[in-house]
């Protein structure tokens, strides 16, 4: 049983979905707890295949027994398998926040939203455990198709905002599948790592051809990953949607999107082409800066709770292209275990303004007023997110920038590091202009006053299904900062062999 | 190196304060039981801090580490002079102002006492944390977590002024810490590829350029922006909105000099007295402090708010400590050491009194204090030997440190700054004695006339007045029983004083 978990981590959620589906239609009330099981088995299966890849090292698992280049290989190692668990974690506890949430954001919709969420999730696990390009465009598309309609599935903006994206992200799904077809017309491999010794092997470097296709790759990631100046669709889509959408969809897409990247940096094309060939790593890092100012400015001129979060992933988006592209092992480490520590941060924000949301029916950070109060326990797992985003030790997103900051002054890109210093200053502010007015309320009195809360009793602590995963994702928040020594021991493992330490610069 | 025993002491010193929250709020109904807790908790930790002061005057440090946070990075703490030092200042001034904080909190009837106590609870864990910390990141660690517990102690009263000073608080606080001690600890961490443990005599030479050290050594003691060094001052005077008990454990003592602290650390377990010697780097902070102590002071003079008077004063005394271990010489370093714990005394002291007279009298300015003195004469005693220890005159401890001081900027052959001592010390008496003065012989005739009589006297209640007695005494006992005080500086320094 335990040699088939790779591909059990998929075959949950997608199986699930088209049982909800079916079922839904008669029995709405079984979708969620269907929905929740299997996210939990599909939890199950990631770690179990997490182990193993500890163990044994990288599994190669073929589907259906068709041995690669001619069959779909699943190719799982240490990277992977520790995305794979992040991403269904995330999906599992955003699953247990929709409970409440699907049928007043979006009403008589339950069946169809759940049957929608498990396909998603079914396409970023697959983009995360495949080892073929051309599957993963095809999950990538799953992936995409559904968040579009899970997305439209809001208010009137949230119909734009997610045609808009649509748009954009089937441009960019069409930059990288141009770019996987030039690999497969240069080296005819779909395989991963198989592209990449038929690029060894022929001695393709130097073609222009493959060039071509590393940009439109790399391009078209950018755009479904939103690095500014590609970043456009992110913020209208995320804040407008239904909270349950952008609780899973802020968290994981950007940053499966990310790992995508570095596999392709990595596994596909090999660190030596990506760095040293084609050396436009110092302009990424720039542009990276750019949008890491960028995205912490717009944070700050917004007024939108969700939309001012929506800005801070592109900021983030920022701060792990930028990683990638230092060049450094360090760095490549800090950009990897941010994928982690940022998906379960955004994770925790998004939740706290759904329930904010679903509390006050406000979008503003005003509604936030006085809710230290009210939502005191609510107020706890925020803090653990925002303490996280800004860089408090000993959260998470602390040891992030640990990481990302040595590789910056290794490297010597000080912009890098200047960036990532104004945004977590930046972040120190917007975040407590939020914990400011939830302390002060809205407009303070004037002079020396007593107020004992008794007063506005209209609002009370959230749901214990909307707690339950706010505070789980604000303990994972601190388990990985804690143990960020573990974590970072198997992301240097599986960087080892691409020995980026040698300053390939 | 010196040598050093396993033990988990320090851990739970640290974290006896911390413990206490949970019995503090689960008590919240009853104040006299939560109250209670907190005296437990605090009793614990300074005993558990003075069971470890025979093994660290005999030479012994002790050690622990927690846990393995980062490869070759600990959250780990070790006990020496200084560490004790300090423990023993913020873990005793606690006891008295828990006391204290009954009076006053329960005196002017203030909300949410019970955030109020808590918070206070964790900020000392935080403190004891900074002063047992053996390295650079435990350090940084706890220091943040300092910042950020008293945020909701400085807002306390969660009106308009308390958001604007709160802003101020967290806005300088934050900012130079993030801004400027996390990249210089980072940098450190990879020039020098070690556990940042503090060493005696440093860890940096060796691993860094000239320029490269001047850079670290700037970014670090403007950094740690709780010391006061000018420019980044500005969040002491904004942080007085907060309730007195907080300015004065916290402002007068704990926050601040953690700060102090934390340079001191820098100076002497980072760089190195002797590296920064050959370097000839420190002159630069030296001056800065110079300037600050002579500004903060001319400033203080202007200032008719009671509080915000000690403020100024507190950041002049801060640049002080700064100034005494910038002139790296043996018995500056010493000196600026036993400050720590001098003036803490006196100005937690003039603080109490500030807040006693707030409580029964309502007064906060310094022009309407004229003839308060006969009302009550204990408070402004005991304001008198405050001042007295602040300004460094007998028969108070502040006097002992202040000689260490003057003489060890005469052994460092810095004429110029021995007389920034001095005038500012003519400074210091000039801003603190004539509220003392007044108070007993007021100006208006009116008022001078009318008779004292201890039927007349409107003292705060005892639990205000009792600690504030209690720390003036402990002034006048420092000055003839420093020797211990000196003797935990003085391993820091290679001898016993």
């Amino acid at each position: 049983m335990t040699e088939q978990a790779p591909i059990l981590i998929l075959l949950f959620p997608f199986l699930t979905a088209i049982f909800v589906a079916l079922l839904g239609a008669k029995v709405p009330a079984a979708s969620w707890p269907l929905t929740i099981a299997s996210l939990g088995a599909s939890i199950c299966a990631t770690l179990t295949t997490l182990i193993q890849v500890l163990e044994n090292g990288t599994i190669r698992y073929y589907v259906g027994g068709w041995a690669p280049p001619f069959g779909i290989e699943l190719r799982i190692d240490g990277l992977n398998a520790l995305v794979a668990v992040t991403v269904a974690t995330v999906a599992f506890l955003g699953a247990i926040y929709s409970k409440d949430r699907v049928e007043s954001e979006t009403e008589n919709k339950g069946p169809q939203y759940y049957a929608l969420y498990l396909l998603l999730a079914a396409g970023l696990l697959g983009i995360v455990i495949t080892g073929d390009a051309f599957n993963l465009y095809v999950l990538l598309e799953i992936a995409a198709l559904t968040s579009y309609a899970l997305l439209a599935m809001g208010n009137k903006r949230a119909t734009l905002a997610a045609f808009k994206y649509l748009i954009m992200g089937t441009i960019g799904a069409s930059f990288y599948l141009l770019g996987v077809g030039y690999l497969y017309i240069k080296t005819g491999s779909l395989n991963m790592v198989d592209i990449q010794e038929q690029l060894i092997a022929n001695g393709l470097q130097d073609s222009s051809t493959v060039q071509v296709a590393f940009i439109m790759i790399t391009v078209g990631l950018w755009v479904k990953m939103a690095f500014f100046p590609l970043h456009a669709w992110l913020p209208n889509s995320y804040a407008f949607g239904p909270t349950t959408s952008s609780s899973i969809m802020a968290p994981l897409v950007t940053k499966v999107m990310i790992y995508v990247m570095v596999r392709m940096v990595l596994t596909v094309f090999g660190p030596v082409y990506a760095f040293e060939v084609l050396d436009w790593g110092n302009i990424v890092v720039w542009l990276a800066v750019i949008a890491i100012l960028a995205g912490s400015i717009g944070a700050l001129a917004q007024k939108d709770l969700r939309k001012m979060l929506t800005f801070l992933i592109i900021a983030e988006v920022g701060y792990m292209v930028g990683g990638v592209w230092l060049v450094d092992e360090t760095g490549m480490t800090g950009a990897i275990y941010h994928i982690i520590s940022d998906a379960f941060m955004t994770l925790c924000v998004f939740l706290f303004a759904g329930i904010v949301f679903a509390k006050t029916g406000a979008r503003d950070i005003y509604a936030v007023d006085g809710l230290f109060k009210k939502m005191p326990i609510t107020m706890i797992g925020f803090i653990v997110g925002a303490f996280s985003l800004i860089g408090i030790p000993p959260t998470a997103g602390f040891f992030s920038k640990w990481y990302l900051i040595q590789g910056g002054i290794n490297s010597g890109n000080w912009e890098y590091v200047i960036a990532l210093l104004i945004s977590s200053l930046v972040n120190a502010v917007l975040f407590f202009r939020i914990i400011e007015i939830a302390y002060f309320g809205k407009k303070p009195a004037e002079g020396h006053i007593h107020h004992h809360g008794d007063d506005h009793t209209k609002i009370s602590e959230a749901p214990i299904t909307q707690l339950i995963p706010l505070l789980g994702t604000a303990a994972i928040i601190l388990l990985i900062g804690i143990f960020n020594k573990d974590l970072v021991a198997v992301i240097q493992d599986f960087l080892e062999p691409f020995n980026l330490v040698a300053g390939i610069r | 190196m010196n040598p050093a025993i396993t033990s988990s002491t320090p851990l739970l010193a640290c974290l006896a304060s911390l413990a206490a929250v949970l019995p503090i709020l689960l008590l919240r109904k009853s104040p006299n039981l939560r109250e209670s807790a907190t005296f437990v908790a605090g009793f614990i930790k300074f005993g558990l801090v003075v069971s470890m002061l025979p093994t660290i005057l005999g030479g012994t440090q002790i050690e622990y580490t927690l846990w393995q946070i980062l490869p070759n990075l600990s959250i780990a703490f070790r006990v020496d002079g200084l560490g004790m030092l300090f423990g023993l200042v913020a873990s005793s001034l606690w006891i008295l102002t828990s006391l204290y904080t009954i009076g006053y909190m329960r005196g002017l009837k203030e909300h949410s006492q019970t955030r109020f106590v808590a918070f206070f609870a964790v900020s000392l864990s935080a403190t004891i944390g900074v002063a047992f910390s053996a390295n650079l990141f435990t350090l940084y660690l706890f220091y943040e977590m300092l910042s950020l517990a008293t945020y909701p102690l400085v807002t306390h009263h969660q009106d308009k002024e308390a958001r604007t000073g709160g802003r101020t608080y967290l806005s300088y606080l934050l900012s130079t810490s993030i801004g400027f001690v996390l990249p210089a600890m980072i940098f450190v961490f990879l020039k020098t590829g070690s556990s940042m443990e503090f060493a005696e005599g440093g860890f940096l030479a060796g691993h860094v350029s000239g320029k490269e050290a001047l850079i670290l050594l700037l970014l670090f003691t403007f950094g740690f922006a709780k010391s006061g060094l000018m420019p980044f001052h500005s969040w002491l005077p904004a942080a007085m909105v907060a309730p007195t008990p907080v300015s004065a454990l916290l402002h007068a003592v704990a926050v601040v000099k953690v700060g102090v602290f934390c340079v001191i650390r820098v100076f002497t377990g980072v760089f190195g007295l002797e590296f920064l010697k050959t370097m000839d780097i420190a002159t630069i902070i030296a001056w800065a402090a110079a300037f600050t102590i002579v500004v903060s002071s001319l400033i203080a003079l202007t200032q008719d708010n009671l509080k915000r008077r000690l403020a100024f004063s507190t950041i002049g005394q801060l640049s002080y400590i700064i100034l005494g271990v910038a002139l790296l010489s043996d018995r500056a370093v010493i000196g600026s050491m036993a400050h720590i714990a001098m003036h803490a005394v006196g100005k937690i002291t003039l603080f109490m009194c500030a807040g006693a007279i707030f409580v029964a009298s309502g007064k906060k300015y310094i022009s309407q204090m004229d003839g308060l003195g006969k009302k009550m004469p204990i408070t402004f005693a005991a304001f008198t030997i405050g001042s007295l220890s602040v300004i460094g005159l007998p028969p108070t401890g502040g006097l002992i440190s202040k000689f260490y001081l003057v003489t060890g900027a005469m052994d460092a052959g810095q004429t110029a700054l021995l007389i920034v001592f001095l005038v500012s010390t003519m400074l210091n008496a000039a801003y603190l004695l004539p509220i003392g003065y007044r108070a007993f012989f007021p100006k208006d005739p009116e008022l001078a006339r009318q008779p004292f009589s201890w039927k007349n006297t409107e003292e705060a209640s005892l639990p205000c007045v009792l600690p504030l007695c209690i720390t003036a005494g402990l002034a006048l006992v420092l000055f003839i029983k420093p020797q211990f005080l000196l003797n935990l500086a003085g391993l820091m320094v290679g001898h016993g004083g």
